[in-house]
Order: structure tokens, then C-alpha cells, then sequence
């Protein structure tokens, strides 16, 4: 067996691409199903009422879909010039962080700032905590050609043990019965609730705006030009004299602004307050979500959804009927691999039979 | 005549890449002591067919016979045991070894305890001496100039017991001297019986060195040829499948220096790539740059494309000192036509009209506040499209999907329009622009740098075809391990000066030397 490469990707094949890696993917983990003994007709369909069936459901999908838009905005727009942010989590927390210090510290610390004011200052501040977690390993990476794959997945440790400090000191909620759990923030800067008696809350709004924006910068605009001609061939880039390393630096900046804007969005519209288990690898699914999107803004949108839908959708199904919910992850993980295959397979074309 | 089997017999091969057939239906037959000349311009299917006959790849149909024994489809190793050896274009040699190591290496099986060094060595000095291809056994293989690496190569695929010889493109990276003595030594292993199959697109090497020409075109066998009864025009015609007609340099007045370098001294992987280069190229010249690849060349390109700086010496283009920044360069209209189309000229991965603008699109004329104005990009890309005849299935299409020629069409097209539509550049940097080019390309790539010059553009041409420098290039220069030899005019050159300077003896690479006609 080997691979022939084809003269041109069509762009049907590369929209179905997506769909034919989810499709296999459920096909494989119908195997899983099995084997726990459970019929997979009515598996997947619990799995997909427990995440659209209800409007209680719908809204749970959405709930979590907003932190998965933006850290897979993140690495969408980060792989896209080449610039592999494997920190995602890492980033993620500290905006979290950087949130709960400008909305939850200031009671303490004699800030007065009306919310008016605060609230554009806690956005900015979480944006600038991700954005700056990530502007070292960037500028490592095209100055001394440091490989930012190694330097920005050992840093989500480093961040996530800086919370763990944080949590336990300057930031301990002395309220929490001792549970490490930071400070909340002021209630005035929490988001508002898009539905009544639900947790869907306007960050969702953001994440989708966020997603129109960067789409928009990628295609219009000339940063945008840079960003993919950095990414497709740098050396052809630098010779049109396009300013490589810049490019390269704001990449970065607009990347780990977006994860860390899922902190914030996690902290301001959902629990409130920072905690060390607040997100069960958005960071990381966002690579997941990047790459079954084919690195399309908007794409990130619908592909955040499905993630989120089979999170969510495989917690009330193994309630129901027994399947372990460690399914979803390997759904999750089986997708990703599945739309590498698929990517793959849009150009070049299997042969089999010897050389 | 007796009834012996030829050495080799490839009967009807045909080989198809999905619905491009890169081979059709070719058979060819080869002598032993027989030197057989594969003639064809780049894609006609070459490399595939000497490919298959090596084992890379299956052909979809069609057989291989190798002294009336049929070979085994897709097995390099068969290919080898069959005495087939190949030295390619670019060596496959270990640079930090000795050429012994080099001639061993895969030899020998790996669960062997002690290797045979003593039999190996006395089976190489054996073998070089039969051959007569003097080499040092001992030396290092980096240390060794490149006729030398050449000839290791060789050794490499004798050693192995090789009784047909493929060579793809052997005469590429050699100078006129070095190529002569590799004429010789083809001559000595043909005298011994051995068959050769010689890949080339130079008609005057082929008609040299070979017995029989097979000149394939677009993956067909369109002749043979006996060398003796063919020549130049012929093989032409047959090569491109019609008359071309390639332009010559033409007399025209010569302008004001535009470019002038002036003790420049570059490092670039800590050598100097550029060492003391003086230089002027005049408006309404054109300048050559000869020289084996890998002597400085690519550093030069690079310094007059702003994407290397000098260490020392100054680099002034109409008086103003130019930095290392290609957006300077580009603002004040210097063309630059890069070496390697793929890698540096062109994102394969966009589509046609971003990188027709991509050198500009951060001007008034393709962008207002950081917004791409596609529209004016656009209409710009179709008139260029149009101007340079640049074949392509529409504007979006990926860059990646032109041939070479349309691809250098495109890039060309908007070097030549840096200082905006029919304003011609200043200064027209070419790095090898017709590499790999068929011969109807080539001719329109130097067409249009003659146009430009006429129009008074001061055009510096980097090449290693001589041919190429003598048919368009007004002056010429040599290069030779960072220095440039001062450049005379084209007339007052000789090929043999020229190939005494390209390896860096004495004539050429000092001042005026009188010539002697």
C-alpha cells in the first residue's frame, strides 16, 4: 500500500472530509459499545437526546460549547500560520485567573471601579494573561527556533501548578471550607443568562462573534494574507517580504487572548470562581475541534457543538444505560485521529499493490 | 550476427499516474559497450522510466529483460543483483565518511560481526584501477570536490558488480573540464563491455557521448536515433515536437551603473558565501553570473532579492545604500526572480491571484487600511494572466497545480510589474530562471528579459548553463567560491576560459586577461 499525491484537493472532498471522519468515528466506538454489552442503535440515541432532545439538554451543549469555540478559535488560528499552541489549557486558566484578580480581588485590594468599567478591564485582563502565557514560547520559537509544541505543552503544568499556588494563597476564598477555590468575582460582572432557568449565558454570543471576526481577519485583510502565507510556505513568505517574525508574534497574541478569553467566559458566566478542575481539557479539545474544522473559523462553531454535544450527550446516556461516559473521550480522540486520515486522504489517494 | 541478448530489453511499459500517463507503451533495447542517450525535456517521462527499471516504481504494464533474464517488477534489490546501478543527480553519499565507508555502506549485512574491511579495500583499488577512476580510498568524502563525488558514485554501483549504468543528468553540477573527463571515463567502461544509459536534456553532451539517442516526449518514445546520423536541429525539433527559435542578444546602448557593489562580504553558515564581490550592472544590460552550483551564487541572489545582509562592503542601487529588507527592494523596482519556484517563489497552498499581488499587496494599490482590496487584486491577476500567457484553470486555483513553466510565467509576470503595470524595474534579479523549463518557456523567459533590458532595466542573470549566458548576456562574470572574477564581454570569452575560471584556476578569475583569438 502507499499514497499518490493528487493534483488538487476538490473542495467538496474537503468539506465531507469532516463528516466522513465523524462518521467512522462512531462506527469504530459502535465496536466499544458492543463489547459493554449495550445496543448501539439505542446508545447513540440516548447519547444524542442527552444532547439535544430537551431544551434543558440543548442548553447544557451550548453551555459547554462556548469555552470549546474559543480555545478551538485558538489553535485554529495559531496551526493556521504553523505555529503549534498545544497550550490551550494552560492559557485558558490563567485568563481564568487573571478574570477572578480584576473581578474578585478589587473588593479586597481597594479597587472602586464602577462594573461599567471593570468589566471591559476583566475581559482585557484574561485576553492578556493567555496572549502573554504564549508570546514567550512564540517568540522563542522564531528566535532561536525552539520547538513550541515541548515549550507551550509543559507550560499548561507550570500555569495549572500557578493556579494551584494561587488557589491555596493569595486568591483562597477563606469561605470554601478549605476547598482549594479561589475568590468570586463580583456578581455585577458575571455574564448574563441567554435562556431563563438554564446556565447558557452570553459568552456564547462572544464566542460566535469572536468566530465571525478572526474568519473575517483570515480572508480580508492583509494580516490575514500573512498569516496563511506564513503558514504554507515561510521562506516563499519572507521572500515577498511579508515580516515573517511579526506575523508570527501577533499569531500568538491573538491566540492565547482567545483561550484566554474561555477562561474568563468560564469564570464570568458560569461557576464564578476559579477552581483547579474548572475545565476538563477544553484546552486540549480544542486541537480536536481545530482540526475536524479543517482550521475554518466558522467551522471551529460547528465542530465545538458536536464535541460538546458528545460530552455532554455521553454523560445522561451512561446514566441510562450503563455505557462507561469514558466513551466520549475516546469518540473525542478517535475523531481527531480519524480526520488526520481524512485530511490525508483529500490529497493524496491510496494505491494498493507493492511500490 | 550472433544471437546474444541485449542487455537490457523494456518492452511496451506503460505507466500511469492517475490520468497522466508518464510512460506509454515504450520499448527500447540496449547493447552492451553500448551508450544510449535518454533525450527529453523535463516531464516527458525520464526519470519514471529509469525509475521503473529501478525498482521504485510498477510499471501498470509492460516487461523488463535483463540479458534475456526478466527482472522482477518493483525490487530495487533485484535491480541491483541484476548488475543495474544508478548514480543519481544528487549523490547519495555520507558526507563524514571515507569513500571506502561510502562504497561499503549496504554491502555488508548488519548482523555481521567484524566488517571485511581488507577485501573491500583491495576489490575497490581493483576495481578504480580497471576503470581507471583514481580516488583515494581514505579521503573523506567531504573533502572531495564534486567530479570526485561523482566518480565515488560510480565506483559505488561497479563495486556492486553494475553492468549497465544509468546516469540521470551527471553533467548538472560539473564544470566543462570535469564533464570531460567523466566523457572519458564512460568511454573506458563502455570499452569493457558495460552499458550506459545517459539522461540529459543537453543535445551538444548527447551527441558527444552517446551512440544511440531516444528522445521521449509527454511519456511517448518518439525516436531513435543513430548519433552519427542525427544532429542538433534534429533532435531539437524531435524534443519539442516543433522549430523553436531562441533569441539572441541583441546590440543596445548601455545606460548609467544602476546597481554597484562594492567590497561586499557576506557569511551565511559560517563561510564566507560572498567574499570582496565588486560589481556595476549598467541600465540596458544584461550581466551573467557562470559558475558551479554552490559557489556563492545563492547568496548573491539573495543579498540583490534583500534577504541577506552584508557583513562589509556597500551595496548601492542608483546611488542609495539598500538594506536587508526585501519590502525595500520591492519599493524601489527590483525584480527578483528566485531560484527555487516551489520552495521561495510561490505559496503552493493559495490560490493564483493572491500570489500574483503578494509581493505589493501591502501598497495603496491592492489594500486600504489593512483590508485586501480583492477586486483591484483580482483584475490585476487576470491581466497578468493574460499578458504572460499563463495556461491555468481559473485565478482560484491553488498555485501548487501550475507547471513549472506557467508557474515561472506567473512569478515573472510579477516580478516584471514590481514598479506597477508596464513600468519597467530598475533592476531585474534572476537566479536560474529557466531551470527545468522546456524549450518553448525558454525562450519566452529570455525574451522577456530582453525586452526589459532594451526597455532599460539593468538585468543580473545567475545560471549554470553556459549556453544560456552566451546566447543572452551581454557581460559575463564567473563565481567561484565567493569571489567574482571581473566580468568581460560575452565575445572575449572562450568555453575553455570559462571552464578554467568555473574551477578556479588561474585565467578568468583575475582582471582583463587579452584574449587571444
Amino acid at each position: 500500500m502507499r499514497l499518490e499525491a493528487r493534483a488538487g484537493s476538490s473542495r467538496i472532498a474537503l468539506l465531507l472530509a469532516p463528516f466522513a471522519a465523524v462518521l467512522f468515528t462512531l462506527a469504530v466506538c459502535a465496536l466499544l459499545v458492543a463489547w459493554a454489552g449495550a445496543p448501539i442503535g439505542q446508545t447513540y440515541a440516548l447519547l444524542f437526546e442527552g444532547a439535544f432532545g430537551s431544551r434543558f439538554a440543548l442548553s447544557e451543549t451550548l453551555t459547554r460549547a462556548t469555552p470549546l469555540i474559543l480555545t478551538g478559535l485558538a489553535a485554529a488560528v495559531a496551526f493556521r500560520a504553523r505555529l503549534y499552541n498545544i497550550g490551550a489549557e494552560g492559557q485558558l486558566y490563567l485568563g481564568a485567573l487573571a478574570a477572578v484578580a480584576v473581578g474578585g480581588l478589587h473588593g479586597g485590594t481597594g479597587w472602586e471601579l464602577p462594573p461599567m468599567l471593570l468589566f471591559p478591564l476583566m475581559l482585557l485582563a484574561g485576553a492578556a494573561a493567555g496572549a502573554l502565557w504564549l508570546l514567550g514560547p512564540a517568540w522563542l520559537k522564531t528566535k532561536l527556533g525552539v520547538d513550541e509544541v515541548v515549550t507551550t505543552l509543559l507550560l499548561n503544568f507550570v500555569a495549572l501548578l500557578f493556579v494551584s499556588l494561587m488557589l491555596d494563597g493569595t486568591m483562597k476564598d477563606p469561605m470554601a471550607m478549605g476547598w482549594p477555590q479561589s475568590v468570586a468575582i463580583n456578581p455585577e460582572l458575571e455574564f448574563s443568562r441567554l435562556m431563563e432557568r438554564s446556565r447558557v449565558h452570553s459568552g456564547l454570543l462572544l464566542a460566535c462573534g469572536l468566530a465571525v471576526v478572526v474568519w473575517g481577519v483570515e480572508r480580508f485583510t492583509t494580516f490575514g494574507f500573512a498569516l496563511r502565507a506564513v503558514g504554507a510556505n515561510a521562506r516563499a513568505a519572507a521572500f515577498a517580504g511579508l515580516p515573517v517574525r511579526r506575523t508570527m508574534l501577533v499569531c500568538a497574541l491573538i491566540s492565547g487572548a482567545l483561550a484566554g478569553l474561555a477562561g474568563v467566559g468560564e469564570v464570568a458566566g458560569r461557576a464564578g470562581y476559579v477552581t483547579l478542575d474548572m475545565s476538563p481539557g477544553y484546552g486540549y479539545a480544542g486541537i480536536v475541534i481545530a482540526m475536524l474544522a479543517g482550521l475554518h473559523p466558522l467551522g471551529v462553531v460547528v465542530s465545538a457543538v458536536f464535541i460538546a454535544a458528545v460530552l455532554v450527550g455521553a454523560d445522561s446516556m451512561s446514566r441510562a444505560i450503563g455505557v462507561p461516559n469514558y466513551i466520549a473521550d475516546v469518540i473525542v480522540a478517535t475523531a481527531l485521529l480519524a480526520m488526520l486520515v481524512a485530511t490525508l486522504l483529500t490529497r493524496y489517494r491510496v494505491r494498493w499493490g507493492r511500490a | 550476427m550472433t544471437q546474444t541478448p541485449p542487455a537490457l530489453r523494456l518492452s511496451r511499459i506503460t505507466k500511469r499516474f492517475g490520468s497522466l500517463v508518464a510512460n506509454d507503451d515504450i520499448s527500447l533495447e540496449l547493447a552492451s559497450g553500448e551508450v544510449l542517450a535518454l533525450l527529453g525535456e523535463n516531464g516527458a517521462g525520464k526519470s519514471t522510466l529509469v525509475s521503473i527499471l529501478f525498482g521504485h516504481y510498477v510499471a501498470d504494464e509492460g516487461d523488463i529483460e535483463v540479458a534475456g533474464q526478466p527482472l522482477p517488477a518493483g525490487d530495487p534489490k533485484a535491480a541491483l543483483a541484476a548488475g543495474i546501478g544508478m548514480v543519481h543527480q544528487h549523490f547519495a553519499l555520507a558526507d563524514n565518511l571515507t569513500v571506502l565507508d561510502n562504497v561499503m555502506l549496504g554491502t555488508e549485512p548488519l548482523w555481521q560481526l567484524f566488517s571485511r574491511r581488507r577485501a573491500a579495500r583491495a576489490k575497490l583499488v581493483e576495481t578504480a584501477q580497471r576503470f581507471g577512476l583514481s580516488v583515494n580510498p581514505d579521503a573523506r568524502v567531504a573533502t572531495l570536490s564534486v567530479g570526485e563525488r561523482q566518480r565515488v558514485e560510480i565506483l559505488k554501483a561497479l563495486y556492486r558488480g553494475a553492468r549497465i549504468l544509468i546516469l540521470d543528468e551527471p553533467t548538472a553540477v560539473l564544470t566543462p573540464q570535469e564533464s570531460e573527463s567523466l566523457f572519458a571515463t564512460l568511454a573506458q567502461l563502455v570499452a569493457q563491455g558495460l552499458s550506459i544509459i545517459f539522461i540529459s536534456h543537453k543535445l551538444d553532451e548527447v551527441l558527444r557521448v552517446s551512440h544511440r539517442v531516444a528522445v521521449l516526449r509527454a511519456g511517448k518514445l518518439v525516436a531513435t536515433r543513430a548519433t552519427r546520423e542525427t544532429g542538433k536541429a534534429e533532435l531539437a525539433a524531435l524534443m519539442v515536437g516543433r522549430e523553436v527559435s531562441l533569441p539572441q542578444r541583441e546590440r543596445r546602448p548601455r545606460g548609467d551603473a544602476m546597481l554597484r557593489l562594492q567590497g561586499v562580504r557576506a557569511m551565511q553558515g559560517g563561510v564566507a558565501a560572498l567574499d570582496g564581490l565588486d560589481l556595476d550592472v549598467h541600465a540596458g544590460e544584461i550581466v551573467g553570473i557562470a559558475g558551479v552550483s554552490g559557489n556563492g551564487q545563492l547568496a548573491l541572489a539573495q543579498l540583490l532579492c534583500g534577504t541577506l545582509a552584508a557583513d562589509e562592503g556597500s551595496v548601492r542601487l542608483k546611488d542609495e545604500a539598500m538594506p536587508a529588507q526585501a519590502r525595500t527592494w520591492l519599493a524601489r523596482g527590483v525584480a527578483r526572480i528566485p531560484e527555487d519556484r516551489h520552495a521561495v517563489g510561490i505559496v503552493g497552498d493559495l490560490p493564483v491571484w493572491e500570489n500574483a499581488v503578494s509581493e505589493r499587496l501591502h501598497t495603496p494599490a491592492f489594500s486600504r487600511w489593512g483590508v485586501v482590496r480583492r477586486k483591484a487584486a483580482r483584475a490585476f491577476t487576470r491581466q497578468l494572466v493574460e499578458r504572460f500567457d499563463v495556461r491555468l484553470s481559473g485565478i482560484d486555483a491553488n498555485t501548487r497545480v501550475l507547471s513549472g513553466g506557467n508557474m515561472q510565467k506567473l512569478i515573472l509576470g510579477r516580478a516584471l510589474s514590481v514598479a506597477g503595470d508596464g513600468v519597467t524595474p530598475t533592476l531585474i534579479v534572476a537566479n536560474q530562471p529557466t531551470w527545468g523549463l522546456d524549450i518553448g518557456a525558454v525562450a519566452y523567459v529570455h525574451r522577456c528579459l530582453l525586452d526589459a533590458a532594451a526597455a532599460g532595466a539593468a538585468v543580473l542573470l545567475i545560471s549554470e548553463d553556459l549556453d544560456e549566458l552566451f546566447a543572452i548576456a551581454d557581460r559575463i562574470a564567473v563565481m567561484f567560491k565567493g569571489h567574482l572574477g571581473a566580468p568581460r564581454a560575452t565575445e572575449d570569452w572562450t568555453l575553455a576560459d570559462i571552464g578554467l575560471a568555473m574551477a578556479g584556476t588561474a585565467a578568468g578569475t583575475q582582471a582583463e586577461v587579452p584574449h587571444a583569438a
